[in-house]
């Protein structure tokens, strides 16, 4: 507890020493500027040996006198304000609530410091990176969002939950996930399966798949939230357990197993807390068309977006050197359609956790 | 007339059809010959008064006094007085439409000219020629003029009383010369008796009809004669004459002719009846009124009441836009103006030198018609040729005379009195195959761009003034000059049509501007290139007032009522450069304004922002707030020069040495303090609301609860 107290301590310095950087600079006379390292595929680094995606070294200077950024610039000084009222007093918030927190009318004018919390969100995250705490550390935390099931015990601040009694609903993944908020204890789970989507994911539940397959069955809604891949990358690492990925057949399916395996280029700085690099893609794949005798009526033709961003994913270093992802995405392209994972359904209910999965597991009929 | 009925005869088959169809003669030669006589020009004008711009009720009005206005500063200015010019219009009838009987003001007897037959004697509210002329009149009845634009309390609506008055009295006054005993009769009752028409001269009038023509009218509406009080000096008394105009004869019949001792007491120019608080409120910041000789007072001048049939609105081509716009280009003058309603209004004197004298010039050649040119040489002194053409032209001298008299194939010494038309028509060709030098240009007196300057800064308040006189030029051998005055911005709308004021030797033209060469050149003109906007075909967009003066010796109106001006090439060349140049100012100007805009936006952005930078920065450490404001401010100020400095939107570095120079250039003016919209009005400050301390819900009822209640004291179990 000493050794979180002591960032705590270090994350409060680290916040004013914001506020010194514009004493500072006024009293030279000089425009403040906070150096925020870049969040863009341009600065991320693919890390060939620990096969994550990091973040470089490129920065942006936010400084206040300039046109284009004095509005961040001063959205930036308030978050940090913000964290820091929540750091002196020891408490945690959501991301929403520091919204509303830092969210007035500017004196003497008709405008807002942030009119949305699209636009707090990302200060958010910059924030962490420019001060290299992370958001926990700054005491903020998301909606849950994200369910899991499972033959395992854990310990949710203190609760026992057994997660094998659930019910339909499933335990939700808090957005802080650290081990003293969680810990893990009695299991008899022998991988995880990541889901899409809560649809599907209540399918597999419902038919007992994690029962009869001894697996950790877990959605994020999407894209998963930083909770759920940092619980993920816990049970990995800590348990020992496989990781695979359900998902659509489309790019943002593809993303989604790319963002779980090397970390997202958003958060490459979180990647080494959270990536999976042995995560496995289990489906769907554009070659499940003829595999299981899929009905085309069930496919949906591509879009532009859709191709755009498919060759987008294709030229990714990670996804670049692999011959099979290289065909996976190519037939997709020539195909011209894509699969959500209900189109399995036109065979049956119950195809996907009965026939479908099995079958691929059994036949290591995954990507890598 | 007898053919075609000859034809039907033949046609009808009749048998005798001559004798039986022949008709009886309505009139022989000579019964015919007893009718033909000869028409007064004054009955001509009576019977076609919309020639002389008295087409209808409201613009007879206007045109009488514009007028008399007119005159009064033509007169005041040849003598070298500051004029000095009051104008009363009093409504004789209103409230229910009356038929303009009974409310005359005791002279009502009525003369021989109201007989005129096919004229209507009194007042009729419906104007006789509605169709001719009113048709765009109409269409801007209500458009504010400029100044109720830009003083939106002169934009009082006319009283219903006043609105539906049919007759009027309108008196003007000057401080003129006066005009002698003998010649009142002359000048106010016969119509084309003046000292203008004999002369080619700059002036407003130019023909002599005008102000007998408003006496005609008003004869011929109410029955009224016309009354004049001139006086010549202090010393001598007034003389007081009223007149009727005989329109057989073209003479004025003498009603009354009286010696008296002052003027008449004129009603309400000084009192406070009927003004109005908010335009009093205009008025008093006007010192010049204090000094203003009170009308009574007047030393010399003349004065002329007429009462006519007419009908007072405010808005475009109005009295009130007339004067607005006389005062405009007469910086010189000083107008004191009451109108029907009581509402008074003062036009200052910005200006405290009379124009210059112009000279009279003799015509040039190259504007002479063949028909000008025969009776010309009928009426000549000089016996030669030769000398007709030197002495009475200017520009001819003894070679060029010559060489016209070769061309045509005479000689110098052909006797004028031999010069039969068809020499004249080749005369006529030579002069035009004759090269001639331009006619003299010191017979112009523009108004000068300073004076354009300060009469468009007194009644128009704008931010942006230029003007531009061009040097003389000439067209078909008349000389004349064109200048353009443009004020931008200020309290001139923004979202409409810029107003284009029209103006010939100083007199507002208000009717027929799409048929004027001075509109034309402004909608011909690429306004984009000014910074402004423009649709396509049409006025330019925007805050913007184009003043154009033409100055000429003869101005070639399209109409006798003088309304616009004919398009020759060398006119709408001329506005078109004047524009230009004074475009080029504009554009500057509103860049330079853009750019300042930026500035002030930049910094009010930075501004913003400072209080919460700095309030976030106290939240965190502790620090000086007031200090690191003021820090941040100052870092802000030197920012944003220095950004603005580089580059403007383009990337484009910018001159600024030359924008700079435009406040000082030449006949420029810049009114900072009406360029208010660069800085957004502060808002208030805000207030600070009592923090409202949420009071304890009262407390539960204490005693025992004989159910349980949940937190919010309700009843569960």
């Amino acid at each position: 507890m000493s050794k979180s107290k002591k960032r705590h301590a270090e994350t409060g310095k680290k916040l004013e020493g914001l506020a010194q950087v514009v004493v500072k600079s006024a009293k030279a006379k000089r425009d403040p500027g906070i150096e925020i390292p870049t969040r863009a595929l341009s600065n991320s680094v693919y890390d060939e040996r620990r096969k994550i995606i990091t973040m470089g070294g490129a920065k942006q200077l936010r400084s206040f006198f300039n046109l284009g950024q004095a509005k961040k610039f001063m959205q930036t000084i308030l978050i940090a304000s913000g964290c820091k009222e929540l750091n002196e007093q020891a408490k945690t918030t959501s991301i929403r609530d520091l919204f509303y927190h830092c969210k007035h009318t500017i004196e003497g004018t008709r405008e807002n410091t942030f009119d949305d919390q699209s636009e707090s969100d990302p200060i958010i995250e910059d924030l962490e990176v420019a001060i290299g705490s992370l958001r926990e550390e700054l005491g903020l935390f998301a909606e849950n969002k994200g369910s899991m099931v499972g033959p395992m015990t854990i310990v949710d601040d203190g609760d026992t939950i057994d997660l094998r009694r659930m019910g339909s609903g499933g335990w939700s993944v808090p957005s802080i996930v650290e081990d003293d908020v969680i810990q893990f204890r009695k299991h008899e789970a022998q991988f995880i399966l990541l889901i899409e989507k809560a649809a599907i994911w209540k399918r597999f539940n419902e038919d007992r798949f994690w029962q009869k397959h001894r697996c950790l069955i877990i959605h994020g809604g999407g894209q998963p939230p930083r909770g759920v891949r940092r619980l993920m990358y816990r049970m990995h690492s800590e348990l020992n357990l496989p990781v695979y990925v359900l998902t659509d057949n489309d790019p943002w399916g593809y993303y989604i197993y790319s963002v779980v395996k090397q970390g997202s280029i958003n958060l490459a700085f979180e990647s080494q807390r959270m990536a999976v690099p042995k995560a496995r893609f289990v489906g769907m794949s554009s070659f499940d068309v003829e595999r299981f005798n899929i009905s085309k009526s069930v496919t949906i033709a591509l879009k532009d977006e859709d191709r755009s961003r498919a060759k987008e994913i294709m030229a990714y270093p990670w996804f670049a050197a692999k011959k099979e992802w290289q065909k996976e995405i190519e037939h997709m392209l020539k195909t011209g359609v894509k699969l959500e994972l209900e189109a399995l359904s036109s065979k049956d209910f119950s195809f996907i956790t009965e026939t479908y999965l099995p079958d691929k597991m059994r036949r290591k009929q995954w990507l890598d | 007339m007898k053919k075609p009925e000859k034809k039907t005869e033949v046609e009808a088959d009749d048998p005798r059809p001559k004798r039986a169809a022949k008709p009886a003669r309505r009139e022989t030669a000579e019964s015919m010959a007893a009718q033909q006589k000869e028409i007064a020009v004054s009955e001509f004008f009576a019977k076609n008064r919309h020639l002389l711009g008295f087409d209808n009720p409201r613009k007879a009005l206007l045109t009488c006094v514009k007028e008399a206005v007119d005159n009064s500063l033509d007169a005041c200015e040849e003598a070298g007085i500051l004029p000095e010019v009051w104008v009363i219009i009093e409504p004789l009838n209103g409230g229910a439409k009356v038929n303009g009987n009974g409310t005359g003001n005791g002279n009502g007897n009525k003369g021989p000219g109201t007989a005129v037959p096919g004229l209507e004697a009194n007042g009729k509210s419906e104007p006789p020629l509605k169709g001719l002329a009113s048709s765009h009149a109409k269409k801007e009845d209500a458009a504010p003029t400029l100044m109720e634009v830009v003083h939106p309390e002169m934009n009082q609506p006319v009283a219903p009383s006043i609105a539906n008055a049919t007759r009027f009295r309108v008196t003007v006054r000057d401080n003129g010369p006066g005009i002698v005993r003998t010649q009142i009769p002359n000048v106010f009752g016969r119509l084309l008796y003046g000292s203008k028409f004999h002369r080619l001269r700059m002036s407003r009038g130019q023909q002599g009809i005008g102000i007998s023509a408003a006496g005609m009218y008003g004869l011929l509406t109410t029955g009224q004669s016309v009354e004049i009080i001139s006086r010549t000096a202090r010393k001598k008394p007034a003389h007081r004459f009223e007149l009727q105009m005989d329109t057989l004869k073209n003479r004025a019949e003498i009603i009354v002719d009286v010696e008296q001792e002052a003027w008449r007491m004129l009603p309400e120019t000084r009192s406070g009846a009927g003004e109005v608080s908010g335009f009093n409120a205009w008025r008093n910041a006007v010192e010049a009124y204090e000094r203003s000789p009170a009308p009574e007072d007047v030393e010399h001048g003349t004065e002329v009441s007429i009462t006519l049939e007419g009908k007072f609105q405010r808005g475009r081509a109005s009295v009130d836009e007339y004067l607005e716009q006389t005062a405009i280009a007469n910086p010189h003058a000083q107008i004191h103006y009451v109108a029907p309603d009581g509402l008074q209004r003062l036009f200052p004197r910005e200006v405290t030198e009379v124009p210059a004298s112009p000279a009279a010039i003799k015509p040039h050649p190259y504007g002479v018609e063949l028909g000008v040119l025969i009776r010309m040489l009928k009426e000549t002194d000089h016996k030669h040729l030769g000398g007709f053409l030197r002495e009475e032209f200017s520009r001819v001298s003894p070679p060029v005379a010559q060489e016209i008299c070769d061309k045509a194939g005479l000689t110098t010494m052909t006797w004028c009195t031999q010069v039969a038309r068809e020499e004249a028509d080749r005369l006529h060709a030579a002069i035009q195959n004759t090269k001639i030098m331009a006619p003299p240009t010191n017979c112009l007196v523009p108004i000068g761009p300073q004076q354009i300057l300060k009469g468009l800064l007194k009644e128009i308040k704008a931010e942006f003034y230029t003007a531009e006189t061009r040097d003389p030029a000439v067209y078909r051998g008349n000389p004349f000059q064109i200048e353009v005055g443009l004020a931008y911005g200020g309290q001139l709308p923004a979202d409409d049509s810029a107003r284009v004021i029209r103006f010939a030797n100083r007199v507002p033209l208000l009717y027929q501007p799409s048929a004027c060469a001075i509109t034309k050149s402004v909608l011909d003109m690429n306004w984009r290139n000014y910074a402004m906007s423009q649709p396509r075909n049409g006025l330019p967009e925007g805050p913007l007032v184009v003043f154009v003066h033409m100055a000429s010796v003869w101005v070639p109106f399209t109409s006798e009522s003088k309304e616009a001006i004919a398009s020759y090439d060398e006119i709408t060349k001329e506005v078109r450069l004047a524009i230009q140049e004074c475009g080029r100012k504009l554009n500057a100007y509103i860049r330079k304004r853009q750019r300042i805009k930026r500035e002030g936006e930049r910094r009010h952005i930075f501004e913003k922002y400072i209080g919460e930078v700095v309030a976030a920065c106290g939240k965190m450490i502790r620090v000086n707030k007031e200090q690191l404001y003021k820090q941040l401010q100052a870092i802000a100020k030197l920012r944003t020069a220095k950004a603005d400095m580089d580059v403007d939107e383009n990337g484009k570095p910018i001159r600024r040495e030359e924008e700079d120079e435009i406040g000082s250039a030449d006949n420029v003016l810049v009114i900072e303090s009406n360029a208010g919209d660069a800085e957004e009005a502060a808002a208030p400050p805000p207030t600070v609301e009592p923090v409202k301390v949420a009071k304890p819900e009262s407390k539960a009822p204490v005693g025992k609860p004989s159910k349980q209640t949940n937190l919010f004291g309700e009843a569960y179990n």
